[in-house]
């Protein structure tokens, strides 16, 4: 149910900015650290943007993978699994970069 | 990058133009949940809200709570549940004020919802609301409240690979709870590994491990609440 409802934070935020122009492509940018949205958003669109200009939209998705920073040797990385540890040093001194990105980024309109 | 570039593709039967947006998704949830949190300021009201797995122990640690602050600060709770009234009739035969959110199967509780909530509680005779979120680590991690804090508990049995699993959850929250550490002894769960996860994610956050079967740990628990509130709330 969680994807219903960014689905239609995501509209909202379309529609203001399309004003009345109507809508090709919705461009997001989503973190792996921020959430997950999968191609249920895609479907629920089909839902709730229907009979608005932007029914037609597709959702373009841009995924941002987790990064992480060693802040012993600077070494920056994609973590596995179930470690953090720094792959060069193996030090476990490391903090998030990146990835946590969670817009709609542009929007392609007529 | 994209950012306020626009152009034309002439090729197409239409022409199209790219729009920046560069917006938050949840922006409007955000937007209400800092009024919920001007509210809460205004009414010298404290608010956590407290997130966990199903199970991991959030209407018991409240329970703990609120007889550890006895005296000292007044609570009231906000109650999310896909259904039902179980918590609240708990938190109300404790002799707290509760009002109960029904999200409807929606898997977290939103600004919306929690400004609905704040209006229906006695703010003026209150000094801490404490919001029992949905159990579910995925969801409620993206939708502030406008709390001053967000508390996750995890708990033994959960395992200790938590952190690593759902790092959203331990990346949004400003204090940590780990219940039910009597069960150490007979559960495998790598303190170490536990904490070096949540360490990553989440730099020097304040971390309680605590029983609320032994009563160990939760004094230090509400000691440190109380004087968070404190800090915030007294003029």
């Amino acid at each position: 149910m969680h994807e219903l409802s960014v689905t239609q934070s995501i509209l909202d935020i379309v529609l203001q900015h399309a004003k009345d122009r109507k809508v090709q492509q919705v461009n997001l940018v989503i973190g792996q650290f921020s959430s997950i949205v999968d191609d249920s958003v895609q479907f629920y669109w089909e839902i709730i943007a229907e009979n608005t200009q932007a029914a037609e939209a597709q959702l373009h998705f841009e995924r941002i993978p987790g990064e992480m920073t060693c802040t012993a040797c600077d070494h920056v990385f994609h973590p596995g699994n179930e470690t953090f540890t720094c792959p060069s040093c193996q030090s476990s001194a490391v903090r998030v970069s990146g990835g946590r990105e969670f817009q709609v980024d542009s929007i392609d309109v007529e | 990058m994209c950012e306020g570039h626009s152009h034309t593709h002439s090729h197409a039967t239409h022409s199209t133009t790219r729009v920046a947006v560069v917006e938050n998704i949840l922006s409007a949830n955000d937007r209400i949940a800092q009024r919920n949190h001007s509210l809460l300021h205004q009414k010298n009201v404290y608010g956590i809200n407290i997130m966990a797995s199903p199970g991991a122990g959030k209407t018991s640690i409240l329970l703990k709570t609120l007889e550890a602050l006895k005296g000292r600060l007044r609570l009231g709770v906000i109650e999310g549940d896909p259904a039902g009234s179980i918590d609240t009739d708990r938190a109300i035969a404790a002799g707290m004020p509760a009002v109960q959110v029904n999200t409807g199967g929606e898997c977290h509780l939103d600004a919306v919802m929690m400004e609905d909530a704040l209006s229906q509680l006695p703010l003026d005779d209150i000094d801490l609301v404490v919001v029992e979120n949905v159990g579910n680590l995925i969801c409620p991690a993206n939708f502030q409240l406008g709390t001053h804090l967000n508390v996750v508990i995890a708990s033994i049995p959960e395992g200790d690979d938590k952190p690593y699993k759902y790092p959203g959850m331990y990346m949004g929250m400003q204090a940590l709870i780990i219940n039910k550490i009597d069960l150490l002894p007979y559960v495998p769960f790598d303190m170490d590994y536990f904490r070096q996860g949540v360490e990553v994610l989440n730099p020097g956050i304040a971390i309680f491990p605590l029983s609320c079967q032994t009563g160990e740990g939760v004094d230090a628990w509400a000691d440190w609440l109380l004087s968070q509130a404190n800090a915030a709330i007294t003029p």
